[in-house]
């Protein structure tokens, strides 16, 4: 069966080169070739004749398969939270009917972003790739799929369909694409929409869907009382200096409100088991994440200001908001990460670090955690700069030594 | 005595290991002698055609270094200089003649001299830049590694079986010029003939490949600075030398392995360089697919074609599925059973490891020829750490390499390196970056541009 289907690919190999009829194709071509069957290119004439047979699509779709326990669960959480908005829906009773119904409206309601945010980003990519007539890179599988995830489910789609044509043009493509940026691309977009269109973007009334979606459960009234609030939202918002919005066991399982994928911390537990198993992403950076924001968010408790997000107990602060989301998959980015092993132990932890203290000290963002792994990307080359240098310094005493010497 | 224990690096179980039989190739009548060999010299012919050459006579000379001789492994009469684009010289073949007659040199000479005269220099390698020891340099340390962790790598225990005289007499020569340090397999039984060597600094190394390498052990004993220079010899190459100072003649006869999943009866071959691939294998190889023929190992060779000549620096062949009629659906999903894996991306890796080891003992891999990927840029790190046991970052270096910053790459220790010191790294690359290209232009460059 594979035969008949390769011998099919190959008859086609033509329309797609160079002179033949659908050339300005070829790159939509050979990524759907490479995609069905491993490129049989041999190895160089000079160097090595064997190679392992990861190669850079492996890596990137088990960084997906990692999302998908997050994203499942987000769905199901985005359902949950409308129907919890209406009242159909009481916290702790829910039946099997009520489970399916929840995750039909989560599925309906997140579908169209992962559909915009993949059309939109890949169709960059394609055209991208035809005019400097390169493979597609397969970085965008990730950052397609982290995007939806990662924004508030009231978003309207075209400011998605803007972040993303933005984030992958000025982000990604001109730098040279992926492996050449210096930011993580899905988070260049969320920053894009959180300073382009704030008031769409934190608040009490964008994080659960009120409203219904592809017109299923439209326009039907809210329970008394309801509020759309994060927690990190009610924390900033109180003066109540010693409110906990919630157990720590309800944010571990995220039936809370906040954006899709980030609300679960067992769902990205068993990615981020998947990603350290199969040492896609560094458990360094990974373990230093939680260790600074651990540590911070403990000195805040002992020595902090007298507010409610300063007196939240740290490991708090490690189920709320996009901490874990963050540090499980979008820290370990290798390109845009640290990349010597002792820089990651430190661009780790430092994001930790400056992620709580947004949180705490900075009285208008009540999440911290992306601009805390922006401002560490930025730092990432510095790190490795310094780390690599130690090596070089070591190298030029070395060598000084030896003139002494003589 | 010094030990050095590696925890990085990477065996990799390739099949068709050689037995320890040593085979006889007929001798051909003509001999290639291919000047591309020697990298970094510019050949200046002594002979033209019609000339008779005796073994170990001058063939061709290096322009730079005019003393620098390149010798003939066999007598016999010049029958055709093969000239290519610009004249540029491709080979010069050699009819043997039945019985080789060889020249005679005075071992008593300077061992320097008798080197560059009898063709034997070349064998000389030096750090930096992985090339032909330049003859106007003094070496601080001369390197030997008796052992070879390359996947399928000869036994030289086994190669140079009697013959430790001429290696000790090699030895006691070359420790008038520098120290000499010789390398020994911490795994290696005790009757192990390098064991009992005198004359020379041993250390023993632990580890998987790389640790035979010969820059990986310098990098541990006596690192190189910038301004200093280091030889390297290759163990087999030494015992030709050695060879020349007790017989006085250049015998240029060595045994390479034939090895490989490809190849029906992998065993040792004796040798003279200068014969062609084709007739050392002599069709002992399975020809239902397409062929690689690799010079060398599978990790750091480089790809040969049938009609090519062997060269003086061989130690072993490898041949290999192509791959290139394989095509393989979706191989970037769906788990490799049958490949071996140096990660755990693929999920085979897990049953590999929990299922077939345990209940059935050693697994025998598929091998092929593929990149099995595009070329990407770098984006996974600390990939090269994890093979790389050398006090170097190599993917930092590599970068500067690729940019060409030639201050960068001294700083980052590029003195220290051979292209093959990254053919682990090459190998477990998920972008398929052509890293041992990379660094021997690198090298290249650098060299043209400081000396």
């Amino acid at each position: 069966m594979f035969k008949r289907l390769y011998k099919k690919v190959e008859e086609l190999r033509p329309l797609f080169a160079e002179g033949g009829k659908l050339h300005a194709f070829h790159s939509l071509f050979d990524g759907f070739d490479t995609f069905l069957f491993t490129p049989s290119t041999p190895a160089g004439k000079v160097g090595a004749q064997i190679h392992d047979g990861k190669d850079s699509k492996r890596t990137m779709i088990m960084v997906v398969m990692a999302l998908v326990p997050a994203l499942l669960f987000g769905m199901y959480n985005v359902g949950y939270q409308h129907f919890l908005a209406t009242g159909e829906l009481v916290r702790g009773s829910v039946t099997c009917d009520l489970f399916w119904k929840a995750f039909g409206f989560g599925f309906l309601a997140v579908l169209p972003y992962i559909l915009v945010s993949y059309i939109v980003g890949l169709g960059i990519e394609f055209t991208v790739a035809q005019w400097k007539k390169e493979e597609i890179q397969e970085g965008f599988l990730v950052t397609g799929f982290i995007i939806p995830l990662i924004v508030p489910i009231d978003t309207p789609l075209w400011m998605v369909a803007l972040a993303v044509a933005f984030a992958v043009i000025f982000a990604k493509e001109v730098f040279g694409g992926t492996g050449y940026n210096i930011w993580n691309v899905a988070l260049i977009a969320r920053v894009f929409l959180f300073f382009a269109y704030p008031t769409h973007m934190s608040g009490d009334s964008v994080f659960v869907r009120t409203s219904g979606t592809w017109g299923w459960d439209e326009g039907k009234t809210l329970v008394d009382g309801f509020s759309g609030a994060t927690p990190l939202g009610q924390l900033a918002t109180t003066s109540d200096a010693t409110l906990i919005p919630v157990d720590f066991w309800t944010a571990f399982n995220g039936l809370i409100p906040g954006s899709v994928g980030e609300t679960c911390c067992w769902a990205i537990l068993l990615g981020a088991c998947l990603l350290l198993t199969t040492g896609v992403a560094s458990w360094k950076t990974m373990l230093s994440v939680f260790a600074g924001g651990a540590i911070t968010a403990w000195l805040f408790n002992a020595f902090g200001p007298d507010t409610a997000i300063a007196h939240l107990p740290w490991y708090m602060h490690l189920v709320l908001g996009g901490f874990a989301f963050g540090a499980v998959f979008m820290a370990t980015d290798p390109v845009t990460s640290a990349r010597t092993e002792t820089g990651k132990w430190i661009y780790g932890f430092l994001i930790g670090v400056v992620a709580i203290v947004v949180r705490v000290l900075n009285p208008g963002y009540p999440e911290g955690m992306m601009l805390a792994i922006l401002l560490m990307n930025t730092c990432a080359p510095l790190i490795d700069w310094c780390v690599v240098q130690s090596n070089i310094n070591k190298r030029m005493k070395r060598s000084q030594k030896k003139e002494v010497a003589l | 005595m010094q030990q050095i224990e590696l925890k990085r690096g990477l065996d990799i179980p390739l099949e068709g290991e050689a037995v320890r039989t040593i085979g006889s190739v007929r001798r051909p009548k003509v001999f290639h002698i291919v000047p591309s060999h020697f990298e970094g010299i510019t050949p200046k012919l002594n002979v033209k055609e019609g000339d008779t050459v005796l073994a170990g006579g001058v063939v061709f000379h290096d322009k730079k270094f005019e003393q620098m001789n390149f010798t003939s492994p066999v007598s016999g009469k010049v029958v055709a200089i093969v000239r290519g684009e610009r004249r540029k010289v491709l080979s010069i073949d050699i009819e043997s003649e039945e019985t080789i007659r060889y020249e005679s040199f005075d071992v008593k000479e300077d061992l320097r001299s008798l080197l560059l005269k009898s063709g034997l220099w070349c064998l000389i390698k030096q750090r930096p830049y992985d090339c032909i020891a330049l003859p106007n340099k003094e070496p601080k340390a001369i390197f030997i590694s008796s052992f070879d962790t390359a996947p399928l790598a000869p036994d030289y225990n086994f190669v140079l079986n009697g013959q430790s005289n001429q290696l000790q007499c090699a030895i006691s020569a070359l420790k008038t010029i520098a120290p000499v340090y010789v390398g020994l397999d911490k795994k290696a039984d005790s009757s192990s003939m390098f064991k009992n060597l005198k004359d020379c600094t041993l250390y023993e190394v632990k580890g998987v490949h790389p640790a035979g390498n010969v820059s990986v052990q310098i990098n541990h004993i006596s690192p190189v600075n910038k301004g200093e220079t280091v030889w390297t010899i290759n163990v087999q190459d030494a015992v030709l030398i050695g060879r020349l100072l007790t017989e006085g003649k250049v015998d240029m006869h060595k045994i390479v392995a034939l090895t490989g999943p490809m190849v029906r009866e992998a065993q040792y071959y004796n040798v003279l360089p200068g014969i062609s691939v084709k007739e050392l294998l002599q069709g002992n190889v399975y020809s239902e697919v397409p062929c690689t023929y690799i010079a060398g190992n599978a990790l750091s060779g480089h790809q040969v074609s049938l009609d090519d000549a062997i060269s003086i620096y061989d130690n072993q062949y490898t041949v290999i599925d192509s791959g290139v009629e394989t095509h393989e659906f979706m191989g970037w999903l769906l788990p490799r059973f049958s490949e071996f894996h140096s990660d755990r991306t693929d999920p085979a890796t897990f049953l590999d490891n929990c299922m077939t080891r345990s209940l059935f003992g050693k697994k025998e891999y598929k091998w092929d020829g593929r990149l099995k990927g595009g070329l990407r840029a770098l984006i996974m790190s600390g990939e090269y750490d994890k093979v790389f046991p050398m006090d170097i970052y190599p993917e930092q270096l590599v970068r500067a390499m690729i940019a060409n910053n030639i201050d960068r790459m001294e700083q980052l220790g590029a003195y220290e390196v051979a292209p093959e010191d990254f053919a682990l790294c090459e190998y477990v690359c998920t972008s398929k970056l052509p890293l041992q290209a990379i660094v021997r232009k690198a090298l290249d460059y650098m060299k043209s541009e400081i000396e």
